[in-house]
């Protein structure tokens, strides 16, 4: 027997964006058309003038239920170039510890006549549970939930990557380290499949590869130089420290030594392959200092992208309503 | 509509004419005439010398079988009556056709005590609904750690002993209940699943926990459990149920016991003979079920299993959630479903799907639970009580919140259309529920 068929909740009959939610099963011309849109953005960003009036007038809430200063900094920043009032709300910290259900929250605020809510939760699926109660033209960006997905990080490394390699159809691409707990990890999948990568890998250890990855349509590497040869592109993930309390890993030092990134393992990629990384970096764990500040590294431009797409993002969701 | 508390007049006789008479114990499936008196089967097709019927029920275009059995029903008393209450969930179950439960002890307090469990069964009888056989609680508490008194339990009307959704105890306790419950003959039931592999998972490992980055349970740590309580059982020679079998892997441990002549007997979660995990979709709730929702190939190995018989018995393992702990991110949703009115059309597709006939369909919710309950029931032999469902087999309905008896609504079914509704249920010669 199958459900009833579920209507995607982030893409409307039109074709439109109505939330972010995930880059899973986002239509490769929206994909592109979300990328061209953020080409336009970078420019406003290098004026003496950072704004634009598309958004004036409309209430853009930061609601993370768990903390971030630099996803919500670098949301707020894109809001607020779009000329958005931008309210930052840390709920994490008040209402759900005095009981408040997440409905009742966003309730709340939808209440304040909030025009877009972007959400960050450790529970996987909470903005579309989000998504799914607020009134109709409200938009819903997820800023990462749980170990799903993180749209708007996986979108800017897919800007970043067309930026410095222009095609994915010919491309090798690596993402290595933890891709259990990564949310970072499961949005650049869906969107390097949906862009036409023919070659995807993810390096390794076991006990944080997630089951049946492969049906994603990634090759899964143990070793770590095998994985990365002839790659364009390597992805190093962050690896947070409570990792090793789980049994999953036995230290940090012996992760860096079989899957952190350094100099003599870079070689084995091609020359001109580019180094990313979500952020915040653990020199030291998953990368080495050289190879971070190194001339392959496009950590920093990544982050400048990241403002450019998440106005794009925004400003299509802003002006379908 | 429901009829408790009329009181049949002491003798009332009553004829069912005209149904398709299916009783699965004696492999019974033609039609005829069903004759009760004093609350009794009191002969089939042949009025028996002198009976003269006070009420004569046309069941043309009905199949007329026992009232159901349902091993796993969650009346949620005591402690969760903001979820349901006995009157509303003993409606549900009769509105399903089920004139015989089980309920598991997870309520609050756990039936640990035999105060409760008196209690319990003596508000039950006094609804006049389906009969209720409580399952104690294993340990006390539910907490693994001490075990419940369960002689006790028993003379206060448990019919065995089980964890309910609570995690087995350590191995070591769990040797220690089976050999206590061996020593005076009870049957434990139990849901294998490994309590440290499932710890914190939600959701079957497997492509869909990756894509939907939820934390989960793997099939090992089912199989893991079945192991284990395979090498307990043959240490203490403990006789046990196993609830809720959901993997194809399990299920074969399961056939594969059975066959080498283990005194096993299992049931299966109607929800796990038609759902899997991809139809979770984007992060439906009301499917966080436990054990999770598996692969399509556990999903199709356990409906087999069921249509051979090594899966002994089909339940619903009803659980009404309110609403405020489902509209929840998936991962803190309470796990389960309410699903007694929804056993016997969920049961009808899988038999008619399996190709089996209806008696072989119908054994799986009637005859076979209620021997593995260790109660009378489950047929319509001449003798029995008349507990009978009336069910009219090809009466499609949509599943809607306002048209579920149940206070749970909370069903990955709601919106779907169903076929086959039990129309008039008897407990005891006694009408308690009919259609509108």
């Amino acid at each position: 027997m199958s459900l009833s068929s579920k209507a995607s909740l982030q893409v409307g009959p039109d074709g439109k964006l109505k939330h972010l939610l995930t880059t899973e099963g986002l239509p490769a011309e929206l994909v592109r058309h979300i990328l061209d849109t953020a080409d336009q953005f970078v420019s406003v960003s290098e004026r003496d003038v950072k704004k634009v009036p598309l958004l004036r007038g409309k209430s853009i809430f930061n609601v993370f239920f768990e903390n971030s200063t630099r996803t919500r900094t670098t949301f707020e920043i894109a809001a607020k170039r779009l000329s958005a009032d931008v309210i930052n709300l840390n709920v994490g910290a008040s209402s759900t510890t005095k009981g408040e259900t997440l409905l009742d929250t966003v309730w709340n605020l939808q209440a304040m006549d909030a025009d877009m809510f972007i959400v960050r939760h450790s529970q996987s699926g909470a903005p579309h549970l989000i998504a799914r109660h607020v009134k109709p033209g409200v938009a819903v960006i997820n800023a990462g939930d749980g170990r799903h997905a993180h749209p708007t990080q996986g979108l800017l490394d897919m800007y970043t990557i067309r930026h410095y390699k222009k095609d994915f159809t010919g491309l090798t691409v690596a993402i290595v380290g933890d891709v259990l707990h990564s949310r970072v990890a499961r949005s650049q999948i869906h969107a390097l499949k949906t862009l036409g990568v023919p070659d995807l890998r993810v390096i390794g250890p076991r006990t944080l590869v997630p089951a049946q990855v492969e049906r994603l349509g990634v090759r899964v590497f143990d070793d770590m130089v095998a994985g990365l040869k002839d790659c364009d592109v390597v992805i190093m993930l962050r690896l947070q420290s409570e990792r090793m309390n789980g049994a999953l890993l036995p230290s940090a030092g012996e992760f860096f030594k079989c899957y952190g990134l350094n100099a003599e393992k870079l070689a084995h990629a091609k020359p001109d392959a580019i180094v990313m990384h979500p952020g915040p970096m653990n020199r030291g764990v998953e990368i080495d200092s050289a190879v971070a500040d190194g001339r392959q590294s496009v950590i920093l431009p990544q982050v400048t992208f990241g403002i450019a797409v998440r106005m794009a993002v925004m400003s299509m969701l802003g002006s379908a309503q | 509509m429901s009829r408790r508390g009329r009181e049949p007049p002491a003798g009332m006789r009553i004829e069912i004419k005209g149904a398709r008479l299916v009783d699965p114990a004696s492999n019974r499936d033609r039609p005829g005439s069903l004759f009760i008196a004093d609350g009794k089967i009191a002969a089939l097709d042949k009025a028996p010398d002198g009976f003269r019927a006070d009420e004569v029920i046309d069941a043309t275009g009905l199949v007329a079988c026992p009232g159901l059995v349902d091993l796993a029903a969650r009346l949620r008393e005591p402690g969760f009556e903001y979820k349901a209450t006995l009157e509303s969930e003993m409606r549900a179950a009769v509105a399903g056709g089920v004139t015989t439960l089980a309920c598991p002890p997870d309520t609050d307090p756990p039936l640990d005590e035999p105060g409760l469990v008196e209690m319990l069964t003596r508000r039950a009888a006094s609804l006049n609904a389906a009969h209720v056989h409580p399952v104690g609680a294993l340990t006390v508490g539910l907490k693994g750690e001490r075990l419940a008194e369960m002689a006790e339990l028993t003379e206060a009307g448990c019919v065995g002993f089980s964890q309910g959704q609570a995690s087995l105890p350590d191995t070591r306790t769990l040797l220690n209940a089976l050999r206590y419950a061996a020593t005076l003959g009870y049957t434990v039931w139990l849901r294998p699943e490994d309590a440290s592999l499932a710890a914190g998972g939600v959701a079957h490992t497997g492509e869909v926990s990756t894509r939907l980055g939820l934390p989960s349970i793997p099939t090992i740590a089912e199989t893991v459990a079945i192991r284990t309580l395979l090498e307990l059982m043959a240490a203490t020679g403990a006789r046990v149920h196993l609830e809720r079998v959901s993997s194809a892997a399990g299920v074969a441990l399961v056939t594969q016991a059975k066959s080498q002549g283990v005194p096993l007997t299992c049931d299966v979660s109607v929800h796990h003979l038609h759902l899997c995990d991809r139809d979770i979709g984007e992060f439906d709730s009301n499917c966080r079920l436990a054990p999770p929702l598996r692969e399509p190939g556990d999903r199709d190995a356990l409906r087999r299993a069921a249509a051979q018989g090594a899966i002994d018995a089909i339940c619903s393992d009803h659980a009404p959630v309110d609403d405020d702990s489902k509209q929840v991110p998936f991962g803190e949703a309470e796990p389960g479903a309410t699903a007694i009115e929804l056993l016997l059309p969920l049961t009808l597709q899988w038999g008619r799907e399996s190709g089996l006939k209806l008696a072989e369909t119908l054994a799986a919710v009637t005859h076979r639970p209620a021997r593995i309950l260790g109660v009378p029931g489950g047929t319509l032999t001449a003798g029995s009580a008349a507990d009978v469902c009336l069910f009219d087999p090809e009466r499609p309905w949509v599943v809607r919140r306002e048209v579920l008896a149940s206070q749970g609504k909370n069903t990955p079914f709601l919106g779907l259309e169903l076929t086959g509704r039990a129309v008039r249920t008897l407990v005891g010669g006694r009408t308690v529920h009919e259609l509108r």
